[in-house]
């Protein structure tokens, strides 16, 4: 019959095709699909192993990238960095074989983590410039570093060494380099080996790289911070959304021979008594033996453990930045454009996908020098690991656009899409595993759950800016005010007074109505590792009041000796509140006090609370919160009181245009 | 009244203001000062005098705000500085009083734009002229030529008579920034009619092709948008000699706000309407059909010129048929043209074709 027949001859046809070759006939997949972008996905591949190795081992790392110009298409790219090494034996798999590394079986947060990046990059330079590649490295303690030159066989997916030598690397203690040719575009902007690089100090404020681009030029971002992020642990699979697929090679794979002992000890968080809650929820005995489960069964107990409650996996298998450390690396990297306001960073406690845990991390920056007519900038980290391709792919770009970012002072048409402003907005995303669209990890899937964690977190977030933003619009209101009672006013009174001949009027009813408020104005120096604090009140309504200021300091950090009024109770250690004395109608009071032994970026705003006071009349503090005695206030998550309106602003006649715009017929 | 009546009764006026600030500060009131709103949207039609003038709508200039105080401060500064002229029979620029403000620390202007709206506005709320309180513009008004007997008074107090044709060089007459009946007396005219125009090449053309006298015509430049002088100049040739006024402009919509100005009254000095425009001026063109009736090289319109028209749209000046038709035909031509593209039929076309048409149509010649 002709149809076997056709059939045998595919059959004949058909034959196992190496990772290797795949990769090279589809090298798209890894990122490699234009020369501006192979050449930063070279930098990043080397880059990012630098970078775990270090981590890995617990040293600060110190990277220095090179690229140089051999011809007009091609590149030689040479990172070094000051990691542990790797063992002369382990050399020729790690550069010269795809799918082979450490992590890819590791539940555990790496940037790397199918150990496809470097070989792959070795590959495509080889592919495109026919040049090996040279890894050069020493461990610890080793007397020499090993060199080789390497290719690899793609049809087998195995190194080829080409040359192999033991050579002195005297200047170093331990460390590797490799350096690969590979076809190219060097650029500047947005998508550049620069902006990379740029972005992976952000992130990476323990790290220090240096850049040296084709023209020789150095760039240099040194490290913010000389502490490591803490080593992520291993931890087992989290029940949670854990696919049918794995659940069957797990309960295949695993020593346990009851399914209770399996749930208890082959997975994350599952204690005793919740591997029987899960039991009883599947309707699966307890002592069903994981081994002959069959694929019925998985599928219920796949349901029972969607039914059980089971705790969040713990944070110690993801390395968050942190809140300090975002700031810290922001402003380290975005000095020169001086921005007005970092909002302080919010983590969010670790959530599960598909049984991995992930968390989410997110930093708003806004004012200075950055664009103020454009599309606010993103900043897209996974693993802290810059992404800068495929933005309107990632589920980072959708909760983005998915927010109504008007509600945090920044424009928006409609209230989605991609707001505008002088801001930029950093979103860090870690987790165990990542689920990139593809193997060139440039976007991160919509997936449900991290799109909500990643909503949650800019919505927290853009908070922060919003009472900024509100801040300082009050503040720039007051300052107005101020300037109409404490200068125009006076003049013109004495100028009036002057042309009639008659004595200057007393001036208190008119400044009392115009501003009708107590304004507090404060502002912080720091000097000598001293944060010092000086308060101003000013009572501009048209009577006296005596009433009381309270704020919160880092804890133990407020020098009581060093307060102009000593404080009347400093609660916890955070907690200060002053009894202030009576001050007159238009008297001005004024309070200092001074913090010892914090970073000059760790108290920058003051937060003023008042009390004994009807707080519509306080301009520049908040009416005491209600949880004040209760420990720990929470004032993060609290949204910005609207001002009150103006009871003065409703009057007969509008305000008389002072801009002048619609009289002029003629220009 | 007498120059120095009216001087003083501007004083007396102005401390009227200074009062009323003091008077609010001693009772402890946020000072105020209530005058009209001048915008667009504040001007009516006012049946008696034929121009339009400022309505009912008001404003309040208040202290609460730093641009209103500031405003309000000024005020008493300015008083200060009319007083003083006044008191010693001095006078300044506009321009000079703006520099003046130098000296006033906190309350001088930043620009001119907002020292010369302050004149205006105590011209408004006293109802004085700002010749009474010594202010006068830095320029003259334009030029003039034609068969008009005045009697000038000048600088040193000599009366001096001169026919704006004769005695005058190429450049014509200049009108003087006061032209009032006490400074410049209109005696007699064989003119049958004013002509105004906007630019000063158009202008120069008609006199070199001796316009004037063969069409017994006044030409007065008008220098773009026309001083008050001038306004006020064509405004009495037309009340106390009887003469039709036309305007010559180019074609585009800053020149239809020219002929607005002359004709019904500028949205900026609307107090003053009745004392500046001219209702039965007549505009012959450029006019948006002419483009095309004519064949005119053009220029596109701007972005800035569409808005101009849009705004135009929405001026109750130019709320008529004829005007409404003018601006949308503009708009849909997407064109401007100049008075001087008529130079493309030649010199002389303007002076033997198109003018003799238009004026024609008016009935105010024959052809």
């Amino acid at each position: 019959m002709p149809s076997t027949s056709t059939a045998q001859r595919l059959a004949k046809g058909q034959k196992e095709i190496s990772v290797s070759e795949f990769f090279e006939k589809n090298r798209q997949i890894l990122g490699f699909d234009s020369p501006v972008k192979s050449l930063i996905m070279g930098v990043k591949e080397a880059v990012d192993n630098a970078l775990d190795a270090c981590e890995e081992a617990q040293m600060l790392p110190d990277i220095t990238v090179q690229i140089e110009k051999v011809d007009q298409k091609e590149y030689r790219v040479t990172v070094e960095d000051n990691g542990p090494g790797i063992m002369p034996t382990s050399m020729p798999n790690v550069f010269g074989r795809l799918l082979y590394g450490s992590r890819f079986h590791a539940v555990r947060q790496s940037r790397g983590q199918q150990g496809i990046g470097i070989s792959a990059t070795i590959m495509y330079g080889q592919i495109t410039t026919g040049k090996a590649a040279t890894a050069r490295s020493k461990v610890e303690g080793a007397e020499a570093a090993k060199e080789i030159d390497i290719v690899i066989d793609t049809k087998k997916n195995m190194p080829v060494i080409l040359r192999e030598d033991y050579i002195p690397w005297n200047e170093v203690e331990h460390g590797t380099r490799v350096s690969f040719y590979m076809n190219g575009r060097y650029v500047n902007g947005r998508q550049s080996v620069y902006e990379y690089l740029r972005q992976t100090a952000i992130v990476n404020p323990h790290a220090r790289i240096t850049f040296i681009d084709p023209d020789g030029k150095r760039h240099f971002f040194d490290r913010a911070t000389d502490v490591l992020p803490p080593r992520t642990k291993e931890i087992k699979p989290h029940p949670d959304g854990i696919e049918l697929g794995t659940l069957m090679n797990m309960a295949k794979a695993t020593k346990e021979r009851s399914l209770v002992k399996f749930l208890q000890n082959d997975f994350n968080r599952v204690s005793e008594r919740v591997a029987r809650e899960i039991c009883s929820a599947s309707m699966l005995p307890e002592t069903t033996r994981p081994s002959q489960m069959t694929l019925e069964s998985c599928k219920k107990l796949l349901d029972g453990i969607g039914q059980v409650k089971i705790m969040a996996p713990q944070v110690d298998c993801l390395s968050p930045i942190g809140g300090n450390l975002i700031r810290k690396g922001l402003k380290h990297v975005l000095d020169d454009v001086k921005p007005e306001f970092y909002a302080p960073p919010v983590t969010r406690d670790p959530k599960v996908h598909s049984g991995n845990p992930f968390l989410v991390e997110v930093g708003i920056v806004y004012g200075g020098g950055l664009p103020r007519d454009q599309t606010v900038q993103i900043y897209r980290f996974a693993n802290r690991v810059p992404l800068l391709y495929q933005q309107g792919a990632c589920v980072i770009t959708k909760a983005i656009e998915n927010t109504d970012w008007r509600r945090y002072g920044l424009e928006q048409r409609g209230g989605s899409g991609i707001p505008f402003g002088p801001a930029i907005i950093l979103v860090h995303v870690a987790s165990t595993k990542i689920p990139f669209t593809s193997e060139a990890k440039e976007a991160i899937s919509s997936i449900p759950q991290i799109q909500e964690e990643i909503e949650l977190a800019l919505k927290a977030c853009g908070r922060h800016l919003k009472t900024h933003l509100n801040k300082r619009e009050q503040k720039n209101k007051t300052r107005a005010k101020f300037e109409i009672v404490q200068e125009i006013i006076p003049l013109m009174a004495e100028k009036t007074a002057g042309i009639l001949g008659k004595p200057v009027p007393d001036l208190r009813g008119t400044i009392t109505k115009i501003m009708d408020v107590v304004w507090i104005d404060s502002s912080v120096t720091f000097e000598k590792g001293r944060h010092k604090v000086d308060v101003t009140i000013y009572n501009y309504t048209p009577k006296q009041q005596r009433f009381s200021i309270h704020t919160i300091v880092p804890n133990g950090c407020l020098d009581e000796k060093r307060c102009s009024l000593a404080p009347s109770e400093v609660k916890d250690g955070e907690k200060v509140s002053w009894e202030l004395p009576r001050i007159t109608s238009t008297e001005i009071y004024k309070l200092s006090y001074e913090l010892s032994g914090l970073d000059a970026e760790a108290y920058q705003d003051v937060d003023l609370y008042v009390s004994g006071i009807n707080p519509v009349y306080v301009m520049g503090a908040d009416p005491l919160p209600g949880d004040w005695d209760v420990e720990g206030l929470n004032y993060t998550e609290s949204e910005a009181a609207e001002p009150e309106p103006d009871p003065e602003e409703a009057e007969e006649e509008p305000d008389y245009d002072e801009s002048g715009e619609d009289l002029n017929d003629d220009q | 009244m007498t120059t120095s009546e009216r001087n003083n009764e501007a004083v007396r006026r102005l401390y009227a203001i200074s009062e009323s600030i003091y008077d609010q500060l001693e009772q402890g009131k946020i000072p105020k000062m209530v005058l009209p709103l001048r915008t667009k949207a504040n001007i009516r039609f006012d049946k008696k005098s034929n121009v339009w003038k400022y309505g009912s709508q008001k404003g309040a200039r208040s202290a609460k705000k730093v641009q209103g105080a500031m405003m309000l401060l000024r005020t008493s500064y300015m008083l200060e500085l009319i007083r003083d002229m006044i008191n010693n029979n001095r006078s300044s620029t506009l321009r000079e009083a703006y520099y003046i403000s130098e000296g006033w620390g906190k309350a001088k202007f930043h620009s001119q734009d907002e020292s010369n709206m302050l004149a205006e506005d105590l011209e408004i709320v006293t109802q004085c002229l700002r010749e009474d309180f010594k202010l006068r513009p830095e320029e003259d008004g334009a030029r003039v030529i034609g068969d008009l007997n005045i009697v000038e008074t000048d600088r040193k107090g000599k009366r001096k008579a001169l026919n704006c044709r004769d005695d005058v060089g190429d450049s014509g007459y200049g009108i003087p920034y006061n032209v009032e009946k006490e400074k410049v007396e209109l005696v007699s005219t064989s003119a049958k009619f004013v002509i105004a125009i906007e630019t000063g090449g158009m202008f120069d053309r008609l006199v070199e092709n001796g316009f004037d006298e063969s069409e017994d015509a006044i030409l007065v430049h008008l220098k773009g948008q026309p001083a008050r002088s001038t306004r006020r100049f064509i405004k009495r040739l037309n009340d106390e000699m009887n003469l039709p006024v036309v305007v010559f402009t180019d074609g585009d919509p800053w020149s239809f706000r020219i002929y607005a100005s002359v004709a019904y009254g500028a949205i900026k000095t609307a107090h003053l309407s009745e004392y500046l425009a001219t209702p039965s001026a007549e505009f012959i063109g450029i006019t948006a059909s002419d483009i095309e009736a004519y064949d005119l090289p053009t220029d596109k319109l701007t972005d800035m010129d569409v808005r101009a028209l849009n705004a135009e749209l929405k001026d109750p000046r130019f709320n008529t048929g004829y005007w409404r038709t003018e601006i949308e035909t503009m708009l849909k031509l997407g064109k401007k043209a100049e008075q001087q593209a008529l130079a493309k039929y030649g010199l002389d076309y303007v002076t033997s074709t198109y003018l003799p048409e238009k004026l024609s149509h008016l009935g105010i010649m024959r052809k």
